[in-house]
């Protein structure tokens, strides 16, 4: 990539050997823009799944409802909802494998592709300049994007221990979700964490919601002024929704009662 | 060499000549094409267009920039327009009037049928530019928009902001890079033309200094196009870049190419005032801003009120008051000297009271500062950040400044010098503008010689070389050249004195604007012509020169660049005053009316004159080509 | 008019392409504040010169901001702090006595540095040869107002067509990236009727040959800033776009 000072005429620089044609995907996402498309569909994918996540947990501020002849926290039945989706078309818990399937195969191509760009762009400027820049208009979201995505990935393989296979959560009960919330962020240190790492989502969502506009040629004069209020919007909603469950079980409003439910409800695979 | 003046015009009717010379020519066919080398020097809009153009017709093409990229000749420095005689306006515009205009405007000085023929090729520029994308400004109903410019009654002048120039030199370099992207064409870029090899009565190729390696080379082909742009920085401040310069010309000059009416320099009215003694260069405001701007200075020459609060009475709208119809629409040349004059009674606004007002007051208050902006946005930006002044609010300041070159080598009704197989086009030949050229004009023969006319006049003599054998660089000649072109710059490195390059170019241009400038006569010509050799004995003597030669130094660059106008200044000098009458931008102050105007004498000076290098700058040899009118008929200039 | 004293110039030196590097200072005792930034570096040169050193390369031509010539990294930002100029258009008004001003070459790997100040930027010439032309061999245009162009068409064609190919863009990416550039060239041409036929050719074949020198876009929007002619980054969308649907329409093409 690097330039080499050659001299001598230049003659013939478009005239490319015939090559093989490469299926679509192979050959869009060989280059640059085409990983910047990449980028911007698996965020999306990632941005909706975070809002998803984020208003299903809301359920943690409803408490406890009676279904049928039992008394339940709503979330775990939330929870169990999630994997009955399209069931009987699908067998229990399938439909939520297959959008497991989808969130992992985003990720891998988001982490890919920003991987090989930065790549790429380091190598664009291997002579960095020997003095401070004094930048614009870039801002700090724009320009810790790699930072702020590595938290939230260390974050989310945590997220996982903790929440989903109970590694590091010594309290661990499956399905209950309420419970699990309730005693791992009891702990301060954990309570922090969390709202460390959404702080660092909301940033990378503040960047990556807007950027992505422009990465799929989403552009025109008439709403482009609201890319960035929409971006805003969509980092301060997650941060604020997110951050809220650590606070509120710090402060008690969320605190696990073992005597609100039925027990079978608890026992629930 | 034998200085030949046959213009070669083709016969026929002056409006049938160009056809007939189509009809006639000799040609090569597609298959032979490529058995032929052409080196086209230079890649500003007449260089670029025809390398570009001979490389698609099938000819082996090589250019030369010195520049890093074809993209920035100073051909994008142009900021008004185009014109061409399209006669969109239906204003009652022609192919005759674009042609009586040219040659009127040009003070009856230059040759009847290249100027036609000019006249009838701008037509297609348009169209050409227009396919090529080049954004020029339209109407809201799509159609193309025309401004009018001085020196013309119609409005025939096609703009892309005040861009004009950019826009097409990228539509030019555009066509150019497909064609180095296909390999029709070969770029050298950062290379300098050094001087040509003649070998056996034609051009065989030239010798080239590679400015990143200092390395010297010969390059030989069938035919050589210089299009190496005008002389303009010979008066150091000017309005041409940096870079501007006539070692292309001067060194094939020098070889046997004659040097046509080096005096006619063009001297443009609207330019902002020199600010301080080491500006590098002055900046040039559109001229398409007289249609909107009035031009004015105080009555009273110790005015010292405020522009806006100096009342309408005391204010002399002096090209309105001298020239009625034309207004502040008059040429170029007319409305210079008439600044100059307002300058020279003391008249001068400005904190050195060296410029005169333009004035957009009454436009705003007429059309809006919306319109205004629409159409001199840019400029008025440019003009703010160069002075620091709004010039919505207060009047812009401007004076003359050098901008142009009508003269340069000779050519004939084919563009080629008078050594065979070279070619000369643009700005650096001398064929199409007279003793002046109108605004607007410039960007129209870059396009129509790169364009329309280089591409078929020079099968004329490429037909007689096919398959013939032409030296190659292995030949002796090319090595005395590049021998010679070594030692002289390693001459420059070697003087060893106090001073940089810079400083000779300033002290030369001071001498040849003070009397070879806008204002001429015959005691400071001569007093040019014994200062400059004595100037030049210094620089031989005192230059320094620091670096190294074998890789980037535009110390180096410049001392080469400055010697060449020392030996053009003379030139100039002795050209003008050779030339016993005014005409156009040259203007000699023994030869004017009572009222100040150009005194023009068409019994003894209607020709071209025509220099031959004699070995010694004092002393160049003249040789005159009569200027035949078939159609137009002498008449004094009159703008009023 | 009045006078700034005592500047002193921080200017990055360099032998050659491969050489190291380093910076050196210089001190401006007094300069009036209408000159240029460039010509206060001429009169440095020129002092150089009679000093016996070697004057500092840098490149400029036309000193009106038009031929894109000149680069500079002045103070952290290319073409230094005025907005909306080239280096070549910034005065010495814009800076205070005793300032000290820090002056780097551009830097990408696409841009290696000549000597001193001066890079190299032909690979900007290459994404042009690879496509951002029109193809109209001279002599067979149709008449110039065959095709109406609407006046806000020509317009925004016009915006983008005023890149001056300098390349602050690149240098003011903090990736290194040419999409503004690029996108700008594509935007010219692909907004014109006439660029039509071959409109999605050259999307695929400049951009294509912009990967392979530059970095990424990754819309920071220093491109913008930097820009002389404050030429819009919503061109790179229009790119971003273009380049997605060249990739269908192309191999349409190509199937046929």
């Amino acid at each position: 990539m690097a330039q080499t000072l050659n001299r001598g005429p230049v003659s013939g620089t478009a005239v490319k050997p015939p090559s093989k044609k490469k299926p679509f995907f192979v050959d869009f996402y060989s280059t640059a823009v085409g990983k910047k498309y990449v980028m911007a569909i698996t965020g999306i994918i990632g941005i909706g799944f975070v809002i998803g996540h984020m208003i299903g947990n809301l359920k943690m501020y409803l408490g406890v409802v009676t279904e049928g002849d039992g008394r339940a926290y709503d979330i775990d039945i939330y929870g169990e909802f999630l994997r009955q989706i399209l069931v009987p078309i699908l067998p229990h818990g399938v439909f939520l494998w297959i959008m497991r399937f989808v969130l992992i195969g985003a990720l891998v191509l988001h982490l890919h592709a920003a991987y090989s760009l930065t790549v790429l762009n380091r190598k664009a400027r291997p002579v960095k300049y020997q003095t401070p820049r004094d930048y614009q208009v870039a801002n700090f979201a724009s320009r810790t994007m790699r930072w702020t995505g590595i938290i939230v990935v260390l974050f989310l393989a945590w997220h996982l221990a903790d929440l989903t296979w109970g590694w590091a959560n010594p309290d661990f009960v499956k399905g209950a979700v309420y419970r699990n919330l309730d005693t791992s962020l009891s702990r301060l240190p954990v309570a922090i964490l969390y709202i460390v790492a959404n702080i660092a989502l909301g940033i990378h969502l503040f960047h990556g919601t807007w950027s992505l506009f422009q990465s799929l040629g989403w552009s025109s004069p008439r709403f482009n002024q609201w890319r960035r209020y929409l971006a805003t919007g969509v980092a301060t909603l997650v941060v604020v929704g997110n951050c809220s469950f650590p606070i509120a079980v710090q402060a008690g409003i969320i605190d696990y009662n073992p005597d609100a439910v039925t027990a079978t409800q608890e026992a629930a695979p | 060499m034998t200085i030949n003046l046959d213009s070669k015009i083709p016969d026929g009717p002056l409006a049938d000549k160009w056809q007939n010379f189509i009809a006639n020519e000799k040609l090569v066919n597609p298959a032979n094409k490529r058995k032929f080398k052409i080196i086209v020097v230079g890649t500003g809009l007449a260089g670029a267009s025809a390398a570009a153009t001979l490389g698609e017709l099938g000819y082996q093409v090589e250019a030369f920039t010195f520049h890093d990229s074809p993209r920035r000749a100073h051909s994008i420095a142009a900021q008004g327009g185009i014109n061409a005689a399209k006669n969109y306006q239906g204003d009652g515009d022609s192919v005759h009037r674009l042609f009586y205009d040219t040659i009127k405007g040009g003070d009856f000085r230059a040759r009847e049928a290249n100027v036609h023929r000019l006249a009838e090729v701008s037509v297609d520029i348009i169209d050409q530019m227009v396919a090529q994308g080049v954004p020029f400004a339209r109407e809201y109903g799509g159609l193309l928009d025309n401004r009018s410019f001085g020196g013309a009654q119609v409005s025939r002048t096609f703009y892309a902001r005040g861009q004009t120039g950019q826009q097409l030199l990228i539509g030019a370099y555009q066509q150019l890079a497909r064609q180095i992207g296909l390999g029709n064409v070969k770029l050298w870029n950062r290379m300098e033309m050094v001087d040509v090899v003649n070998i056996d009565g034609r051009c065989a190729g030239i010798v080239t200094r590679d400015l990143m390696t200092g390395e010297f080379s010969s390059h030989s082909a069938h035919a050589v196009v210089l299009a190496t742009g005008g002389y303009g920085n010979v008066f150091y401040l000017s309005t041409n870049a940096m870079a501007c310069n006539v070692t292309g010309a001067w060194r094939a000059h020098r070889r046997g190419a004659a040097f046509a009416n080096p005096c006619y320099t063009q001297i443009h009215p609207t330019c902002i005032p020199q600010a301080d003694d080491f500006q590098s260069k002055l900046t040039l405001m559109s001229e398409s801003l007289r249609n909107d701007g009035r031009i004015w200075v105080p009555k009273n020459p110790d005015e010292t009120r405020r522009a806006d609060q100096v009342p309408e009475d005391e204010r002399d709208y002096y090209l309105e008051r001298i020239y009625p119809s034309f207004g502040n629409l008059a040429p170029r040349d007319v409305s210079s000297r008439a600044a100059k004059r307002m300058v020279d009674a003391g008249q001068g606004v400005g904190p050195l009271k060296n410029g005169v007002y333009l004035d957009f007051a009454e436009a705003i208050d007429r059309l809006g500062e919306d319109t205004i902006r629409e159409r001199y946005g840019n400029l008025f930006d440019m003009y703010e950040r160069i002075t620091g002044e709004n010039p919505y609010e207060v009047p812009m300041r401007i004076y003359p400044a050098s901008h142009y070159t009508m003269g340069g080598l000779w050519v004939d009704y084919e563009l080629m010098t008078t050594i065979p197989g070279l070619y000369c086009a643009g700005e650096a030949n001398f064929s199409d503008h007279g003793a002046n050229r109108l605004g607007a004009s410039a960007l129209m023969q870059g396009l129509s010689d790169g364009y329309f006319v280089l591409p078929y006049t020079i099968s004329q003599y490429l037909s007689e070389w096919l398959n013939k054998p032409i030296p190659d660089t292995s030949h002796e000649q090319f090595a005395k050249v590049q021998a010679e072109a070594t030692d002289r710059f390693k001459g420059y490195m070697a003087i060893g004195g106090t001073r940089g390059p810079d400083h000779f170019h300033r002290e030369l241009g001071k001498i040849i604007w003070d009397y070879c400038g806008m204002d001429r006569n015959a005691t400071g010509l001569e007093k040019a012509l014994s200062e400059i050799p004595a100037l030049h004995e210094e620089f031989k003597t005192d230059l320094k020169v620091t670096g190294s030669d074998t890789n980037v130094n535009q110390t180096l660059e410049k001392a080469g660049r400055v010697d060449d106008f020392f030996e053009l200044g003379m030139l100039m000098c002795k050209d003008a005053l050779n030339r016993e009458e005014s005409c156009g931008g040259h203007f000699r102050s023994e030869h004017q009316t009572d009222e100040g105007e150009a005194l023009r004498n068409d019994d003894d000076f209607a020709y071209v004159s025509a220099w031959e290098w004699s070995g010694d700058m004092a002393n160049p040899i003249e040789h005159k080509e009569q200027l035949e009118y078939e159609v137009v008929h002498f008449q004094t200039r009159s703008y009023k | 008019m009045s006078t700034l004293t005592n500047l002193t110039l921080k200017i990055w030196r360099q032998d050659g392409p491969t050489g190291q590097g380093r910076f050196e200072s210089h001190q401006i005792p007094e300069i009036s504040d209408e000159a240029s930034f460039l010509e206060l570096l001429d009169i440095l040169n020129e002092r150089l010169i009679e000093e016996g050193k070697e004057a500092i390369v840098f490149d400029h031509d036309c000193r009106e901001g038009i031929c894109g010539t000149c680069s500079l990294m002045i103070d952290g930002q290319a073409h230094g702090p005025s907005k909306g100029a080239a280096t070549c258009q910034i005065h010495m008004r814009t800076f205070n006595s005793g300032d000290e001003i820090v002056v780097e070459p551009w830097r990408a790997a696409a841009f290696p540095v000549i000597k001193d100040l001066m890079v190299d930027r032909a690979p900007l010439d290459r994404i042009i040869e690879a496509g951002g032309y029109i193809t109209a061999p001279t002599g067979g245009a149709p008449d110039a107002n065959l095709i109406p162009i609407p006046k806000p068409v020509a317009d925004a064609s016009m915006d983008a067509a005023a890149c001056i190919g300098c390349g602050a863009c690149v240098a003011a990416c903090p990736n290194g990236a040419a999409s503004l550039f690029t996108s700008a060239k594509l935007a010219h041409l692909n907004l014109l009727p006439q660029g039509q036929a071959e409109r999605y050719k050259r999307a695929e074949a400049m951009v294509e040959k912009m990967d392979e020198y530059f970095g990424s876009c990754t819309n920071h929007g220093e491109c913008q800033a930097a820009c002389p002619k404050e030429i819009s980054i919503d061109n790179i969308a229009i790119m971003n776009i273009d380049y997605l649907k060249s990739k269908f329409k192309n191999r349409k093409l190509l199937d046929r």
